[in-house]
């Protein structure tokens, strides 16, 4: 009796710590739902609190002054591009790594040069990259920021895709290659099919990567017709320095997406994000 | 061969954006270049320039001190969120969500939140002065004293619960019987967090000190969007000064011996935990 009841003050305390910490990131978050929904008149009165008039149509503001179903598609342009680009291009390496020449000098080789690869910080590349891209004319160009992204979440993809083929049992690829499968077959039909759980944990995360990316994309995309989501909401809260309720508004817009994701696959989002530490 | 062939595309495109650029950078950090115009050896004079520059020494100093403040503050936070968390079974995964949700936002719509917060006017200003506490009605970005611990503050807000679920997931690797061992002898929370605990989440610990360090150098969206390093450099980190001299100014020579010595530095700490683990370290 004693001894539990002992149990539950402690978890009680847990708790009372737990909320507050869990209040410091709600609450900011709760103010930017209100913000969204009150009327531009209310906030000299109510900072903070809930809206007295609900005024819904600062979204559809928001979304017309910014041009929110142009920017949007901008956006699932680049995701869908790097998707299919960085998880084609990095699964064949995953393949080659994982299943044709697993213990290989190569290997090792190209593991250090990818690991290496992640550890550069963008600013040494940044301005002479913008400087090629230039001369190849990819500035402005969603093809240009695909290859970009594609090529920076390359080495995590390829990373977490080779450590799920490695797993898969050699018998299959022996028994495909005895039933005279090429090479080609053995990644197509057996490699990929097989592993598309970590196709979605890596999909995701990279689609929250191009999604949410910020620095590469106010460098390389000046054309308001390209620009994504994040550059236009950079340049809204510029241009409308005083608007919270539009700039609040197009946030929840941007951030609304992947909240949904995020609640529908959180174990997913958090084994892949933090695949790094939990390997390390 | 044929494994050379599946290799060649991510390699390829890998070299293109990364390898190729940074090495042109490590080159360029030795010219006067500016862009277009005629390239000039000028050796090591960029570095001399940088080393006397007011700013970037300021900015060296505020990253430093970033680093220094994501090493304590979140980390703390985090051992003892996720610590706490071990101990209740009800709502953990509401915590974890909540904890967690902010580290997949965008930096502009955390910035974004924060800016409002802490804006002159509207925010948490707007309500204080409301209350009467004039004092604290002011913005932590645009006062000079606090504007780079202002910053950091919302970047490590977004940043902190990532640690949480790092260091729950060590945690829950921990043996049962250790935790059981420790009630027997009557240790108390505190002595079974420093006894069993923190020994066991110890590779983790150092992991998460380690992506800290590298991840404090290139530190940008959040300057940027919020200060944009003022006021008068105040908040102002490498990449922010790195970013004005190429994309501003365009000094291609300048910039990339920013950029060079922000490379040495992130390979010479890796390079440091490398040898402690050959040396036997834990890590």
């Amino acid at each position: 009796m004693l001894f539990s009841q002992n149990k539950l003050k402690g978890a009680l305390g847990n708790h009372v710590i737990l909320m507050i910490l869990a209040l410091t990131i709600i609450l900011p978050i709760l103010i930017l739902l209100f913000n969204s929904i009150k009327p531009d008149e209310e906030f000299g009165i109510n900072p903070l609190g809930f809206p007295e008039t609900v005024r819904l149509m600062n979204y559809y503001d928001a979304f017309m002054i910014g041009n929110y179903a142009k920017v949007m598609m901008n956006s699932l342009f680049l995701v869908t591009g790097t998707l299919i680009v960085c998880l084609s291009l990095s699964s064949m390496a995953a393949f080659s790594l994982a299943v044709l020449n697993p213990n290989g000098k190569a290997t090792i080789l190209i593991g250090i040069y990818l690991l290496v690869g992640l550890s550069i910080p963008a600013q040494l590349f940044i301005l002479p990259l913008f400087i090629i891209w230039k001369n190849l004319h990819l500035n402005n160009t969603f093809i240009g920021l695909i290859l970009i992204y594609s090529a920076l979440n390359a080495p995590f993809a390829v990373f977490l895709i080779r450590s799920y083929m490695v797993q898969l049992p050699r018998e299959l690829f022996e028994a495909a290659i005895v039933e005279g499968a090429s090479t080609i077959q053995l990644f197509t039909k057996v490699a990929l099919p097989l592993s598309w759980p970590v196709f979605l944990t890596t999909g995701l995360v990279v689609s929250l990567a191009v999604w949410n990316e910020f620095l590469f994309a106010v460098t390389f995309i000046h054309n308001e017709d390209f620009k994504p989501i994040s550059s236009i909401l950079f340049s809204f809260q510029n241009m409308r320095d005083e608007n919270y309720a539009l700039i609040s508004a197009a946030s929840i817009m941007m951030a609304a997406p992947l909240a949904v994701l995020f609640i529908l696959f959180q174990r997913n989002f958090i084994a892949g994000l933090t695949s790094g530490g939990t390997k390390g | 061969m044929t494994s050379w062939l599946f290799l060649a595309p991510v390699l390829f495109i890998h070299l293109l954006v990364v390898a190729v650029p940074s090495l042109s950078s490590l080159a360029l950090c030795f010219t006067d270049w500016n862009g277009f115009g005629k390239i000039n050896f000028v050796g090591f004079e960029n570095f001399i320039e940088l080393f006397d520059d007011r700013v970037f020494k300021k900015a060296v100093t505020h990253n430093l001190i970033w680093t220094g403040l994501f090493l304590t503050v979140p980390i703390a936070l985090a051992l003892l969120a996720a610590f706490l968390l071990t101990g209740v079974r009800r709502f953990q995964m509401f915590y974890r969500f909540v904890f967690f949700f902010p580290y997949i936002l965008a930096s502009i719509v955390n910035c974004l939140i924060w800016k409002y917060l802490f804006h002159p006017i509207h925010g948490l200003a707007a309500f204080f002065r409301d209350i009467g506490w004039e004092s604290l009605a002011t913005s932590p970005l645009t006062t000079k004293e606090t504007s780079l611990y202002a910053v950091a503050f919302v970047d490590g807000w977004h940043f902190w619960g990532f640690l949480v679920v790092i260091y729950i997931t060590a945690m829950y690797q921990v043996e049962e019987s250790l935790y059981e061992a420790a009630d027997i002898e009557g240790a108390s929370k505190w002595q079974k967090f420093r006894y069993v605990t923190f020994p066991s989440i110890r590779p983790m610990f150092l992991f998460s000190f380690l992506i800290i360090i590298i991840w404090s150098v290139p530190a940008f969206d959040y300057v940027y969007i919020l200060t944009s390093g003022g006021p008068a450099y105040s908040s102002e980190v490498v990449a922010n000064f790195m970013y004005f001299e190429a994309f501003r100014n365009m000094n291609v020579g300048y910039a990339s011996a920013v950029g060079a010595l922000m490379f040495v530095y992130v390979f010479t700490i890796l390079g440091f935990f490398w040898t402690l683990r050959k040396l036997g370290w834990e890590i």
